[in-house]
């Protein structure tokens, strides 16, 4: 046995190496495979050209999210290319044996939200999806990244894909988080320090107390952005909150199992002295609540700070500016007071339960602002019935919102959910680009505090004013 | 399903002088609703080639004839977000086999190799020449030789050498995809599988 100090992150990736290959990728093996509609179908097709099947069809679940519609889901789905990819969906997963939480599954909901609420999602495993926010999962200790359609092909037929291992990264964060700061501005603070593409080539660990007392959808939040600052992925240690988090979920180990499994999962953490070829540390009491101005998720700052001169950014002047006329703001330009149009709550970033709770606290006995058009959309139908279940139901309805059915919605804006061209909204989603809400569309993402605080003022509101 | 093969490619090239160019450039996700990988590359920079009313937006470079050619030339972090392999797809439909830029979002970059487009990344100076040569002359040609593992600038002879591993080399040059390798590996896998976790 070797005594050589490891990272969790090398000790998870070496245990699902199949072969080495010699100057090129390694085969890594995958524990867990997700799939929805949108970049599965040409795998399948495939498949079916070359003549092979899927090899492991139980290591693989299907859910319909990205284009599924947020009203009236007991209806046909509208929209004919939409409903051909969710046709598309059905039919490969029941020829393949795959299983599928469609549309009226009551197990349905955004991929990353249902993995980890019903326990598919444990410590230590290699797990991937076509969709670049699997970075989610890292939140359990897991290796979680998104991948390409030829890749979903890959782990489809041979439940292996090719990578090469990228380097390391620790971040470091100690110290208490502040009043209305919350797990969402922590991903946004450390991606307006380091920049969009601050972390490409390595994978992440994110350490130390801030996350240490971060709940497990806390967590999820933080490692979902870490695909925003460019890494591959991001993940934390698992501990007594993941543990805790995990048990009596319905497909956790159980019983014995449930033994085994924890006596492994303790031995998954970064050993002291282990090395990384990257470490960044930060301090809790430099975050306030966050919110992004440009058109990629590192131009964000504080929100009672000003527009950042250019000189201050990371990205090219040419880039920042191309960025700042898409927004119709102006360098040095004060945040606060702003008008916002839309309000979005939900997407795989913050579409659980905490973040409809911590939504509540802030419209609970006030009134949504006249000019807000809001769209809340719970992340699954388990989230949707908590919301019914805890009366955030009534708060919200009390306040003048409504609820919509579980989606990736205004995230990506594949489906109805689009903000109009010119519009401002306040996201809780993960990317601001250009027209990634709509043609036109103007993001501003945030925490549910922040957008909270915009729901009921209609503007750029600093929520620690209104808790 | 083995793709082109790729060793030499002589050609224009195509300028993108922008940083952080993401998939939802490339492609946006209102377009994502195909279940065939061909046709993407009509909708290519969609938002940025067209206006709302479909009119073709003449300030973009690819509404601008003087400018053609296999090589599309992007500013650092070129791909970044989305995993859409589409975003590959429709860069390969609309005529590319190679882009260049100083610095690849990794995702983009795997699915870019996956399909037989070959990414180049080359350094900020040797970035900011190639942008400089076709501002100069918009037919410049560029010769990028993956035998050799080098970018020339033909003009000028300028030439910059570029990494990739030699088994991604190796499939390019010869049109093999990793698909074929992973089925080969089969009895491997399943032997593999007995010693997890999971």
């Amino acid at each position: 046995m070797s005594h050589i100090p490891t990272t969790l992150f090398d000790k998870v990736w070496d245990a699902h190496v199949v072969r080495k290959i010699e100057d090129g990728p390694d085969v890594l093996f995958i524990d867990r495979h997700f799939i929805h509609e949108v970049t599965s179908p040409v795998a399948f097709l495939g498949l079916q050209t070359r003549g092979i099947s899927v090899m492991f069809p139980e290591r693989t679940f299907a859910t319909a999210d990205h284009n599924t519609p947020t009203l009236n889901q007991h209806l046909p789905v509208e929209d004919p290319l939409s409903a051909n990819q969710l046709k598309a969906l059905e039919e490969n997963t029941a020829k393949y044996g795959i299983s599928h939480w469609g549309l009226n599954n009551p197990k349905n909901g955004i991929v990353h939200v249902v993995g980890p609420e019903n326990g598919i999602t444990l410590p230590g495993m290699t797990i991937v999806c076509g969709d670049s926010h699997t970075s989610t999962h890292g939140a359990f200790g897991a290796i979680a990244f998104g991948i390409g359609t030829s890749e979903v092909e890959m782990v489809l037929s041979s439940q292996c894909i090719m990578q090469p291992k990228p380097k390391k990264m620790r971040i470091t964060i100690n110290g208490k988080l502040g009043k209305g700061v919350v797990p969402k501005d922590v991903p946004l603070f450390i991606l307006s320090q380091i920049s969009a593409s601050g972390a490409t080539g390595y994978f992440i660990e994110f350490a130390g107390e801030v996350f240490e007392n971060m709940s497990m959808e806390g967590r999820m939040t933080v490692c979902n952005l870490s695909i925003e600052m460019g890494a591959r992925g991001g993940m934390i240690a698992p501990d007594e909150t993941t543990y805790n988090y995990l048990k009596g979920r319905e497909k956790s180990p159980k019983e014995e199992a449930w033994n085994q499994s924890l006596a492994y999962w303790q031995t998954l953490k970064t050993d002291a002295g282990a090395v990384f070829d990257a470490e960044l540390s930060f301090h809790a009491n430099e975050i306030e609540p966050q919110i992004t101005y440009g058109t990629n998720p590192g131009l964000g700052t504080g929100i009672s700070k000003n527009i950042p001169l250019a000189n201050a950014v990371k990205d090219g002047e040419a880039s920042y500016k191309k960025s700042l006329a898409y927004m119709g703001f102006a360098e040095n330009e004060k945040l606060i007071g702003k008008q916002v149009d839309y309000v979005f709550l939900g997407s795989c970033t913050n579409g659980r339960i905490e973040d409809f709770r911590a939504f509540a606290t802030i419209v609970k006995g006030r009134k949504k602002a006249d000019n807000i058009t809001a769209w809340l959309v719970p992340g699954s139908h388990i989230v949707e019935a908590q919301i019914k279940e805890e009366g955030i139901l009534d708060i919200l309805t009390e306040a003048g919102f409504s609820l919509r059915q579980p989606g990736c919605s205004a995230c990506l804006a594949m489906n109805d959910d689009k903000i109009p061209a010119g519009k401002y909204a306040v996201s809780t989603s993960n990317r601001n680009f250009e027209g990634r809400q709509g043609p036109g569309a103007r993001t501003l993402l945030a925490s549910p505090l922040v957008a909270a605080a915009a729901a009921v003022t209609g503007v750029i509101t600093d929520p620690r004013d209104l808790l | 399903m083995a793709y082109d093969t790729f060793t030499i490619l002589k050609s224009t090239a195509v300028p993108l002088p922008i940083e952080n160019v993401d998939t939802d450039q490339i492609i946006p996700a209102r377009f994502l609703k195909a279940t065939k990988r061909e046709g993407f590359g009509d909708n290519l920079f969609r938002d940025w080639r067209y206006n709302a009313d479909n009119t073709p937006k003449t300030d973009f470079v690819l509404n601008n004839s003087i400018y053609s050619g296999k090589i599309l030339v992007g500013g650092k972090n070129f791909g970044s977000g989305s995993s859409r392999e589409h975003a590959a797809w429709a860069i390969y439909d609309y005529g590319f086999r190679c882009v260049i830029s100083s610095f690849f979002a990794d995702i983009f970059k795997n699915n870019a190799l996956n399909i037989g487009i070959l990414p180049v990344t080359v350094s900020a100076e040797f970035l900011d020449k190639i942008f400089k040569s076709i501002e100069a002359n918009a037919t410049a040609e560029f010769e990028v030789n993956l035998v050799e593992q080098t970018v020339s600038i033909i003009a000028t002879g300028e030439k910059e050498s570029f990494v990739i591993n030699g088994y991604k080399k190796h499939n390019m040059i010869n049109g093999f995809d990793d698909i074929d390798y992973l089925q080969s590996m089969k009895e491997e896998i399943k032997s593999f599988v007995a010693t997890t976790a999971y």
